[in-house]
């Protein structure tokens, strides 16, 4: 059986250059259903498994203020990948974080992927990947896909994943002690609508957040939970990724 | 009252530090999950060379805006000293 | 079940308007400062910077690319380089490839010789497939070997964005999306790639006129024409180094014309058909990025060559079959191509080409790159393309039928703005699912193409230039 890989990140991160690394020369490219967004995904074989991989498109966050967004964030929540591999650029890892702390939110199989570790190294950045690790709650692989640098590594630690031999306790943002609350209240009235299938602490903040886009989503979700499956048929386009 | 001025009225080089975005919407939170946010420190790095847009480093990444955006978010200069 | 689902849409919907009141612009700026102040405190913790010294480059390299007083020139001269060193490089590996093909087909010749094969199916196979195919081989690889190198080196090294920073005030005048030029520097590659690379605007008013004016940036199959007849006729009386300067300087010129026609044109649909204000946009300048040089050379080289290939193939070729065809059935004295021909002349006399080469953009709809060649093969009697051995010759020819510098200035200004090719025409309708648009984007082009090259002749005309 295959599982699928997510690729989040930023724009600028060297996403597809990783996408492009990891599933070579088998990929297909089309559009997300209804939206004019490049969908590319590829077949990744390790030792031990098959991977679907899908690059989502790169984003400065997953607030749906774009179809990029809206593709990216629905992916996530619903077709619930079994990794999703945050990839960050090294060399700004305070601004990249801001998107994976947001995966966080949503996901707890994650894994941050800290790209351009040459380039990082040239600038005199050091970044010690035990200590964030251990802040964040979940693995943590310094790589450059450039050069080829710690992908074995990655792939060792994706098959791990799905082995079931990694825990993962995704470090989760703190609000205002009067935020918290409201999620606090909130948790147990969307659990009894979405049970355990939707990531409970992350629609409370969303709907606190006022996100229309996001409940007409959820809307199309309890009338058919695989309304996102039925839609994403890929599309047969005749342009190439990443270019 | 609104604290500083815009950030395109700012010389290059200059640090700032944002007071408030008095954009609405999509390009508000477009500009929020960019990094400007109230509180945090931007610096001018350039101007195009006919004056606008502006581009301007946020977290380690250079964003250029137009003036059309940037005469809505107020700053105020920060000492050097500071940083 | 049904029941269910209409009572689990009336809580949510209920859940959230009871949030109305929180729902803030401050709630969400405090959710996004949240995560900016988490991301900096774990970044705190767990990255030093040891105070390495940043280059002097990567501090100011943008202090002069994008300058006052630079940045507009450092534009000019890439671009010119770029021609330039494609120019100057391509006619040598042009005459090689050029001499490689002619020596197979004597070897071909031969063998159909010996074969007994049938004049017809010699002249199908060989005079039309095989020399099309080689023709568009020959002109396009060179040129497109290097030329797109260079091009992804700057790309790759982030030179691209900071063009798009520095023009972006045209286009904001102009009503346009500050990515556009984005979309045009794919355009250079290939029009129809660049039509579908239109999706980074997301205002569809901005990306409709990204679409609607991306054929006034000359392609892949547009630059050996420009090139060729720089060369050939602009360039003329000057030798060596300088013909090549020349030559660089013309196409620079025309392709700076395609930029101000891009600017002119959606600047007039922002206030007619398209009209409306530019949207918002933010534009990033990503580092500049030491491009692994020889990985770049070689993956553009491979890449367009298998491009260049896989078209002279797949379009080329059944279009040198049809116009070997064409002009091998003879109606009365003349051959269908003549006849034709001599239908568009009239028309095209007014506008400073002549019927043969209206006739070759007609049938060189499918592909720019084979205009050229048919254009050739209309010329000469034998109804078969020359052999590609001497391109030297090529003057000649066109000199034969008439030809001045208004004829090459002015098939040069129709190939740059006239309407898009097949493939580019086929995307348009994809990406815009509009019957209007898709005839927009092919009108709109020509009757520009027809009105500035029927300009142009009246006046070099009237004024007795030529």
């Amino acid at each position: 059986m295959s599982h699928t890989i997510a690729l989040a990140g930023n724009p600028n991160t060297g996403k597809s250059t990783l996408f492009n690394l990891l599933t070579g020369l088998k990929q297909h490219t089309g559009n997300w259903p209804g939206k004019t967004v490049v969908r590319a995904e590829g077949e990744l074989k390790t030792d031990n498994h098959i991977y679907q991989v899908i690059d989502l498109p790169g984003t400065y966050s997953l607030y749906s203020n774009s179809a990029d967004e809206e593709v990216a964030r629905d992916f996530i929540i619903f077709e619930k990948p079994d990794i999703t591999l945050v990839v960050v650029d090294a060399t700004s890892l305070d601004r990249n974080l801001n998107l994976a702390l947001q995966v966080f939110e949503m996901t707890s199989n994650a894994i941050l992927c800290i790209n351009l570790i040459d380039e990082a190294r040239r600038k005199g950045i050091h970044i010690d990947k035990e200590e964030l690790s251990r802040q964040l709650g979940i693995p943590v692989i310094l790589i450059s896909a450039r050069e080829k640098i710690g992908i074995i590594q990655l792939l060792k630690t994706i098959d791990q994943m799905i082995d079931g031999k990694i825990q993962t306790h995704p470090f989760q943002v703190q609000y205002a002690d009067e935020v918290e609350q409201k999620i606090h209240e909130l948790q147990p009235k969307i659990q009894a609508i979405f049970g355990d299938s939707l990531p409970s602490r992350w629609l409370s903040l969303r709907l606190l957040d006022g996100d229309k886009q996001l409940l007409e989503a959820l809307k199309a979700y309890i009338r058919d939970p695989n309304f996102v499956h039925s839609q994403q048929q890929l599309v047969k386009g005749d342009c190439c990724h990443g270019a | 009252m609104i604290e500083g001025k815009p950030i395109y009225q700012y010389q290059v080089g200059d640090q700032l530090q944002i007071t408030s975005i008095k954009l609405k919407n999509v390009m508000r939170r477009r500009l929020l999950d960019l990094g400007f946010v109230p509180g945090v420190t931007i610096e001018v790095v350039q101007k195009s060379p006919l004056g606008d847009p502006v581009a301007f480093k946020v977290f380690h990444t250079t964003i250029a805006l137009r003036k059309e955006e940037s005469s809505l978010i107020y700053a105020k200069k920060m000492n050097r000293e500071v940083i | 079940m049904e029941h269910n689902v209409e009572q689990k849409l009336h809580q949510l919907d209920n859940l959230f308007n009871e949030q109305e009141n929180m729902q803030s612009d401050d709630l969400r700026d405090h959710i996004v400062s949240r995560i900016y102040t988490s991301s900096q405190d774990l970044t705190n913790k767990s990255v030093a910077y040891s105070n390495k010294k940043v280059s002097w480059l990567d501090e100011n390299l943008d202090k002069i690319l994008t300058s006052k007083a630079f940045g507009f020139p450092i534009m000019l001269l890439m671009l010119g380089v770029v021609i330039y060193l494609t120019i100057a490089g391509a006619n040598y590996p042009g005459v090689v490839i050029a001499e490689a093909f002619a020596t197979v087909e004597d070897w071909l010749t031969a063998l159909f010789q010996w074969l007994q094969a049938p004049d017809w199916l010699y002249g199908i196979l060989i005079e039309g497939f095989y020399r099309g195919t080689s023709w568009v081989v020959s002109v396009m690889l060179p040129p497109m070997a290097i030329f797109f190198p260079m091009f992804a080196l700057l790309e790759n090294f982030g030179y691209l964005p900071r063009v798009a920073f520095n023009l972006d005030r045209f286009f904001k005048k102009s009503g346009a999306h500050g990515k556009q030029s984005l979309t045009m520097a794919m355009g250079f590659g290939c029009n129809a790639a660049a039509v579908m690379s239109s999706r980074i605007v997301e205002s569809p008013r901005e990306r409709m006129l990204a679409i609607l004016t991306n054929n006034f940036v000359p392609c892949n199959g547009r630059w050996p024409l420009l090139i060729l007849l720089a060369g050939l006729f602009m360039a003329a009386g000057f030798s060596g180094g300088m013909n090549t300067f020349i030559s660089a300087a013309v196409v620079v010129g025309i392709v700076l014309f395609g930029v101000i026609m891009t600017l002119f044109v959606s600047w007039a649909l922002s206030k007619t058909l398209l009209r409306g204000v530019p949207s918002h946009y933010t534009l990033e300048l990503p580092p500049y990025r030491k491009p692994k040089i020889w990985n770049t050379i070689v993956r553009a080289t491979l890449d367009k060559s298998w491009f260049v290939l896989k078209r002279a193939v797949i379009v080329a070729a059944p279009a040198s079959v049809i116009t070997w065809i064409l002009a091998n059935i003879f109606i009365a004295d003349l051959s269908i191509l003549e006849h034709v021909a001599g239908f568009f002349d009239p028309f095209a006399q007014a506008i400073g080409l002549d019927g043969f080469i209206l006739m070759a953009f007609i049938l060189g709809f499918p592909a720019n790159e084979i205009v050229l060649p048919i254009l050739l093969m209309g010329y000469l009697s034998t109804g078969s393309m020359i052999e590609v051995d001497n391109l030297n010759d090529l003057k000649q020819i066109f000199l034969d039928h008439g030809w001045t510098w208004l004829t090459a200035l002015n098939m040069m200004l129709f190939s740059l703005l006239h309407y898009p090719c097949g493939t580019t025409m086929l995307n348009i309708w994809k990406e815009t699912k509009s019957p209007k648009w898709t005839f927009a984007a092919f009108a709109l082009p020509t009757a520009i193409a027809i009105t500035v090259t029927f300009t142009i002749a009246q006046i070099v005309r009237g004024l007795g230039l030529v």
